[in-house]
């Protein structure tokens, strides 16, 4: 069960050689025997992912059913699901039960998708190894002493651990693609517009955009063409057709151009990392495609510009969460003021902390120009660096971290080693592109998997995902399982 | 030493939308609380604002309506502060790209001259929630009913340098704004208030004193007694000795006082930046030519085109055009009947009074439009006089008749008001009367003609003050000269 595809899961249900019931029942047990050691998941919705699978059964068995229908998935802790607590991982939102979906969540509830459970994450989404988590730390599947990445960190590991077959996160500066490259697993962050924000807990609004972990690009096509698309509720979410995703996977790549950022390949990278990124482009060449040397010359502004602008967003979107009408509200409050201190104080971690004053410095008065405003100037700039070299390349590829998985501990003292986790991802959410990690291989030095960053020009998700999926039909790096959780179920198999 | 006032007025029009200004939800005022509250409005994890575009209609008016230019790519921005009441954290407003830009407005000051009063800007932003003190002992409690509820605040110069002024020029922004129907203009609900900013300086000096700013004032009479004691306020505190500080005040009503609420040290650092959830707002020029044919007439062109095309005065063309209801009852009567000077006389006279007697506005006259076009054509056609008019409207205002044209005629009908003209009649009721008092007729005949109002008074009474006056005087006239 754990090695096939959404389309042989969705064929299995259809034939009626397992029941969207037994499927999902198998992920629960699944869940039930690995989760403690991986602790990917916050809640286990076992109530509602038979009772979806039930009606899955019923929709397969009256004919109506879709491709997707009676496929278990799980959801990042951030997408608001109603009847279901959401917490974003933080002891802020520990007792929230929102009363709406997200427009993700009703849009994948509708095509008939149980949901298994909500995913572990670094609080807020600030992070980049799920180590920030109240929760506590979700563990790396192929290390358990090792981080996952971050900050959709359960989501990764609940797909590499095969504890889902696929699994909703969010990007705002990697944190769909820095977990999925150290889990070894395939995630796309889909173009800023693409996927409605509605219903998705904001960390950095302008940057946020959610996306999709899978074990393979295919199965993600499906998936992404099901969640993407225009949503009133959402006025950033753009009015453009969705196109059929799944329909472009074989295209051939021969003249595909693809630009190697010379800036993503310098100083910094783990040789080992660098190693398997230039095998994967190996490969592409055998497919037909051509290399092209490019420059994106203010990638090194990324990160500054990033830690600006996320963090001031950031901290005016956190205003919300004050005590008042939900949420966590601290003992006796003496008078408002308290409450709020202590309510903020209390409720919110570390980091999560810091991020909040580090934007309310940057906002301030006599502070705006010289960083708020600078910082989207460097933004413009950093998106004419793509615009100039999507004028003379298809899709911009590199690594996507610069090392792989780290160890739990390692950085956490340590915030700005910590921020350069994400250095090759940033710009990205920056200028606003599409761009997934396609797992390419394990380090040479330490056996730990390596994901290869292809980037798209605006709405290209779907060439993204056909660049991938050419390259998952001549490797198998995306079908390695970490050993410990390869063993299939005993029961109930159909394998 | 003589003292100088400078004056300037942020109003706050909430825009008479159906729904709020991010949400969905109802905008009426008086529910109950949280009752008009949706999960935009208590800021919910995740939810998004969605712009309500029949504002951008709205404020674009406002805009022409004042001379101003529209920001062709108007933003929205945050104004970040912690309050209960204030359920995202930040308020959604405009900043530096506001959607109107420098206007103005004319008022008329006492001396009957005209001064320009310079419109800053004008920008949307929403409405916070209310704090509840009273009802619950030792908490607050917070009502998000007007919470997100659509403000255009127009923000002046400080062009103003009396009270009276500032009034005068709130009065004119209160009378736009209900001409261009974007608001209700109700003070007492809170749909039209506004800040002062008040400061004095000695007379002549070229830079501007200390300011304070006086909060939600939400009565024209209040923005005047407000104003005065604070400038008051202000010239004893530096003819003491001492200095104004920049602070906000509140102005208390039943002391007459103006209190400090916060210094300038305790303000808020806003840290406004573009919101980030919201596009900006893009006006086209096509947009822009399609909301000025929708523009009504506004209200100083009314003013003048009354004055020539109906030859009225301009006592009577002001308070004709004071609010565009009365105008617009004004000119259906008058239209209507053919008889605008008569029609003026009845609105700014009987129906104005009425209508102050009982608290009414216009558009709850009991007495409409069609209603007293019904009794002006029967004053008009001398059916009735006009002192029996002013019966008939009185049973008219009770309820009497109908309420269409017809009503009049009903009343002057079932009430036998109908004016005598019958020459035989008048004649017969003249005849007695000068075989009864034959003392008078001597007197009169002897050039006592003051004893004239005598006998109109007696044949009136007679006929019950239905006989036409015009045929008694003169009638009367022949029949005591003969």
């Amino acid at each position: 069960m754990i090695t096939k595809s959404l389309t042989e899961l969705s064929a299995g249900l259809k034939t009626g050689d397992f029941s969207s019931i037994e499927l999902t029942q198998y992920y629960l047990d699944r869940i039930s025997k690995y989760d403690s050691d991986l602790n990917a998941f916050i809640t286990v919705t076992e109530e509602q992912a038979l009772s979806g699978a039930k009606s899955a059964d019923e929709q397969i068995a009256a004919g109506t059913a879709g491709a997707l229908t009676g496929i278990p998935m799980a959801h990042k802790d951030l997408f608001c699901t109603d009847g279901v607590r959401t917490t974003c991982a933080s002891k802020m939102l520990d007792n929230f039960i929102a009363p709406y979906n997200a427009t993700v969540v009703e849009k994948l509830n509708a095509a008939g998708m149980p949901m298994l459970g909500k995913t572990n994450m670094d609080e807020f989404a600030m992070g980049s190894s799920n180590e920030n988590s109240y929760y506590g730390a979700v563990k790396n599947p192929w290390d358990l002493e090792r981080v996952p990445g971050g900050s959709s960190g359960g989501s990764a590991v609940a797909v590499a651990a095969r504890l889902a077959p696929i699994a909703t996160g969010t990007d705002t500066g990697g944190s769909i693609r820095q977990p999925a490259s150290l889990t070894g697993i395939t995630g796309i962050k889909p173009t800023y517009g693409r996927v409605s924000r509605f219903g998705m807990i904001a960390y950095a609004s302008s940057l946020d955009q959610g996306g999709i972990f899978g074990t393979s690009a295919s199965d993600c096509a499906m998936v992404l063409e099901t969640m993407s698309g225009f949503d009133p509720k959402d006025s950033t979410s753009v009015e453009r057709e969705v196109p059929n995703m799944s329909a472009t996977l074989n295209d051939s790549l021969k003249g595909l151009k693809i630009g190697l950022p010379k800036e993503f390949f310098g100083e910094g990278l783990d040789s080992s990392v660098a190693e398997v990124v230039e095998s994967a482009i190996e490969e592409y060449k055998k497919l037909g495609a051509e290399i092209v040397e490019i420059s994106l010359p203010n990638t090194h502004l990324a990160i500054p510009s990033y830690y600006v602008i996320a963090p001031a967003e950031a901290s005016s979107n956190l205003s919300r969460f004050d005590g008042v009408r939900y949420g966590y509200r601290c003992e006796d409050p003496v008078d408002l003021t308290d409450m709020y201190m202590r309510s903020r104080g209390e409720g919110f971690g570390t980091e999560v902390k810091r991020r909040i004053m580090t934007g309310t410095y940057a906002l301030s008065a006599g502070y705006y120009d010289a960083y708020y405003l600078k910082a989207q100037k460097i933004r413009r700039l950093i998106s004419n660096d793509f615009k100039e070299a999507f004028e003379k390349v298809g899709v911009i590829m590199g690594p996507v971290a610069p090392e792989t998985a780290f160890k739990l501990g390692e950085k956490s003292g340590d915030a700005v080693s910590m921020y350069l986790a994400d250095i090759y991802t940033l710009s990205l959410n920056l200028a606003g592109l599409t761009g997934m990690s396609v797992p390419a291989g394990f380090s040479s030095s330490n056996k730990m998997p390596v994901g290869l960053q292809i980037i798209g020009n605006y709405f290209e998700e779907a060439k993204l995902l056909n660049v991938a999926h050419q390259y998952q039909q001549v490797t198998d790096w995306h079908k390695a399982m970490p050993a410990a959780f390869a063993q299939a179920n005993k029961s109930g198999e159909g394998e | 030493m003589e003292w100088e006032t400078v004056i300037g007025l942020e109003i706050h029009a909430q825009l008479s939308t159906k729904s709020k200004l991010f949400s969905g939800s109802s905008t009426e005022y008086g529910q109950e609380p949280n009752t008009q509250a949706n999960i935009v409005d208590l800021a919910m994890p995740g939810v998004l604002p969605v712009l309500n575009t029949e504002v951008v209609r709205m404020a674009a008016m406002f805009g022409l309506a004042i001379d101003a230019p529209i920001g062709k790519a108007n933003v929205f921005a945050r104004k970040n502060y912690f309050y209960p009441d204030l359920p995202q954290g930040y308020q959604i407003s405009q900043f530096d790209k506001p959607i109107v830009e420098l206007g103005h407005m004319d008022i008329t000051l006492e001396n009957g001259k005209t001064k320009r009063v310079g419109i800053t800007r004008a920008h949307l932003e929403q409405d916070a929630g209310k704090s509840l003190h009273e009802d619950f002992a030792g908490m607050t409690g917070i009502d998000l009913n007007r919470s997100g509820t659509p403000l255009l605040e127009i923000v002046s110069e400080p062009d103003m340098s009396s009270a009276k002024e500032a009034v005068a020029y709130m009065k004119k922004i209160h009378e736009l704004v209900q001409y261009l129907g974007i608001n209700d203009g109700n003070l007492a609900e809170g749909s039209f208030r506004c800040d002062a900013n008040v400061s004095v300086r000695p007379k002549g000096q070229k830079e501007l004193g200390t300011r304070a700013e006086l909060k939600n004032i939400n009565s024209f009479k209040f923005v005047e007694r407000a104003i005065n004691i604070e400038i008051e306020r202000q010239i004893d505190i530096i003819e003491d000795g001492g200095a104004v500080v920049q602070e906000t005040r509140l102005y208390d009503p039943d002391k007459n006082e103006t209190r400090s609420m916060r210094s300038k040290e305790e303000a808020n650092d806003y840290r406004y930046f573009p919101c980030p959830d919201l596009l900006p707002i893009e006006i086209t020029d096509e947009f822009l030519a399609a909301v000025k044919a929708t523009l009504p007439e506004l209200p100083t062109a009314k003013f003048e085109r009354f004055m020539s095309e109906y030859d009225l005065s301009d006592y009577d063309a002001g308070v004709l055009t004071s609010t565009r209801a009365t105008a617009d009852y004004f000119e259906t009567v008058a239209k209507a009947c053919g008889e605008p000077k008569l029609t003026a006389n009845w609105v700014t006279g009987e129906l104005s009074s009425h209508l102050n007697n009982d608290a009414l506005e216009i558009t709850e006259s009991p007495v409409n439009a069609e209603m007293l076009t019904g009794l002006i054509k029967r004053i008009a056609d001398k059916t009735i006089s006009g002192k029996i008019a002013k019966e008939v409207f009185q049973a008219l205002w009770a309820g009497e008749g109908s309420n269409d044209e017809s009503a009049a005629d009903k009343v002057i009908e079932s009430k036998g008001l109908k004016q005598i003209t019958d020459t035989g009649a008048i004649e017969a009721m003249i005849d007695e009367i000068i075989a009864n008092n034959a003392g008078q007729v001597e007197q009169y005949r002897s050039g006592k003609e003051k004893v004239f109002g005598f006998f109109v008074g007696q044949v009136m009474k007679a006929s019950q003050g239905k006989a036409n006056p015009a045929q008694v005087n003169e009638m009367l006239k022949k029949k005591l000269n003969s």
